[in-house]
């Protein structure tokens, strides 16, 4: 019949077209079963600063092969994984906002709750720093930021590093509201860039701005505080499924173990460390 | 300037470097994209005949609510698709969230209405003497639609490839259901994301550049099936 109808045009290929899908079909769910997949599988929520720093690239895969369990990581914002983890969708979290993860446990969304490993923040700026803050402490420096107006780079997403940034903004006096005062809305990275791109002043984790410093023109510019402290807690999702949830104790005994906190100690950026251990015993 | 020659060679030396996380990445787009398309069309083109076929009001308003849906943003694809996996959503027992498998669904959906759209539109569109005819020759309905196909295939294949080049480089599906997840689900779209935000100019750019070849690829492919260029 399409040959009759061969007036219109030439017939398409059926014969061709038939093979092609089929071999496209086989080749593509062959492939789908030629990923990697382990049997079994645990989903950790993580910040991406411990994904950007490279710190899981250099102490997960060790643990995927001795434990067989393939640990799928899914970097987001501390706000975003406490919510995966109250939805059920991951088996781990491991974040940077104390009073968050508290309040993570009181509402029974976790079982248990581990402190692994902490960094610092950084107000970081210009390298010609126009509003002079270099070397004063970190209020006196956000208030001078927020006197003379100048532009600042805020996450604006609800993640660990932007909670701090409104608790430290609170303490000079509320929430900043300038023109010069931008929300990004998007990751440590991203955010950076934006800021170095309009020489605008930020806070960032020490460990995202190492692993970028090559690429940003923006210095490090107040002294060290307590108020910078950045402390990374690790929690054991609630759960009903009972394997699921002793490979979320498993992986969290290994996060804390001493080898790996060992690791976490070891773990350097061009010479520098970023992540301090919490759980290694004092000094021997 | 600099900066800018400096990433593409870099982007140029990533690529011969044969970096495997970037083609597993690559790969993964297009058989991710490639299966969600084959189920999209094998529904799609059909629907779309079928609509073709119709006419009144009813149908008119059914067209313009597909073509309007052509519109959807991945995201919120991704999302919706993010409530139906959740594992409080309704498709949750199945496990499907932060797999291939999750982002080949999102891309479905975001392919079907391109599809029957697109493929409404060229059967539409073809010369009204080929339906006398048909019906003048009293044919089957298998043998009316394979010619409805053979007579508008120019048309089928814009459909397919603007379907297929939406889901090869969309980014809000598979990052919401897909999750970025290194050697699993990291497609070249979001990859390509994560690096820029990065900073790794040069490998951002290195992804994009393998992302349009694949397109090229791709469309090559279908052209040779189409025959096209002998018509």
């Amino acid at each position: 019949m399409t040959e009759i109808m061969g007036c219109f045009g030439r017939p398409v290929r059926w014969g061709v077209w038939w093979r092609g899908c089929c071999l496209a079909l086989g080749a593509v769910v062959g492939c789908g079963g030629a990923d990697p997949q382990p049997a079994v599988s645990l989903r950790v929520a993580v910040t991406t600063s411990t994904r950007d720093s490279g710190l899981l690239d250099a102490i997960v895969p060790p643990y995927e092969t001795a434990a067989g369990v393939r640990v799928d990581i899914i970097a987001v914002g501390t706000g975003r994984a406490l919510q995966l983890g109250r939805a059920g969708d991951v088996d781990v979290v491991l974040v940077h906002a104390r009073a968050a993860e508290e309040a993570f446990m009181r509402d029974g969304h976790g079982v248990r709750r581990e402190d692994v490993m902490y960094n610092t923040f950084e107000l970081l700026g210009p390298t010609d720093d126009p509003v002079a803050i270099g070397g004063s402490d970190i209020l006196p420096a956000l208030r001078r930021i927020a006197t003379a107006g100048a532009p600042f780079v805020s996450r604006g997403d609800s993640s660990g590093t932007h909670q701090r940034e409104l608790a430290l903004w609170q303490a000079v006096g509320g929430r900043p509201t300038w023109s010069g005062f931008v929300e990004s809305g998007q990751g440590m990275g991203p955010s950076l860039l934006m800021a170095h791109e309009m020489q605008a002043y930020i806070l960032s984790d020490r460990g995202t701005f190492l692993s970028m410093r090559g690429k940003l023109d923006l210095l490090p510019l107040t002294t060290p505080s307590p108020l910078l402290q950045n402390p990374y807690g690790i929690i054991v999702v609630k759960a009903e499924g009972g394997d699921r949830l002793q490979r979320a104790h498993e992986f969290v005994d290994y996060m804390i173990s001493v080898p790996t906190q060992r690791r976490i100690a070891d773990y350097r950026v061009d010479g520098e460390v970023l992540f301090h251990p919490l759980r290694l015993p004092a000094k021997s | 300037m600099a900066f800018f020659l400096e990433g593409l060679t870099d982007a140029v030396q990533a690529l011969l470097r044969l970096d495997p996380q970037v083609y597993a990445a690559a790969w993964r787009s297009v058989w991710v994209s490639s299966l969600a398309l084959l189920l999209a069309g094998s529904v799609g083109v059909p629907v779309g005949i079928a609509l073709a076929r119709m006419s009144g009001p009813r149908a008119r308003l059914l067209v313009i609510a597909i073509r309007a849906s052509m519109a959807l943003p991945t995201v919120f694809i991704g999302i919706l698709c993010y409530g139906l996996f959740s594992r409080r959503g309704p498709l949750g027992p199945f496990d499907l969230l932060y797999t291939p498998w999750a982002i080949v669904i999102g891309e479905l959906l975001l392919a079907l209405p391109i599809l029957i759209a697109l493929t409404h539109g060229a059967i539409a569109a073809l010369d009204p003497r080929v339906a006398e005819t048909l019906t003048t020759l009293g044919v089957s309905r298998w043998q009316r639609c394979r010619t409805y196909v053979s007579e508008a295939r120019r048309g089928i294949v814009v459909a397919v490839l603007s379907a297929y080049a939406r889901c090869v480089t969309e980014l809000g599906i598979a990052i919401i259901v897909g999750g970025n997840i290194k050697g699993r689900t990291r497609t070249l779209a979001t990859a390509t994301a994560m690096e820029t935000g990065m900073g790794e100019f040069g490998r951002g750019l290195a992804m994009g550049l393998l992302l349009l070849l694949t397109a090229l690829a791709i469309s090559f492919a279908i052209g040779f099936l189409s025959r096209e260029e002998r018509t």
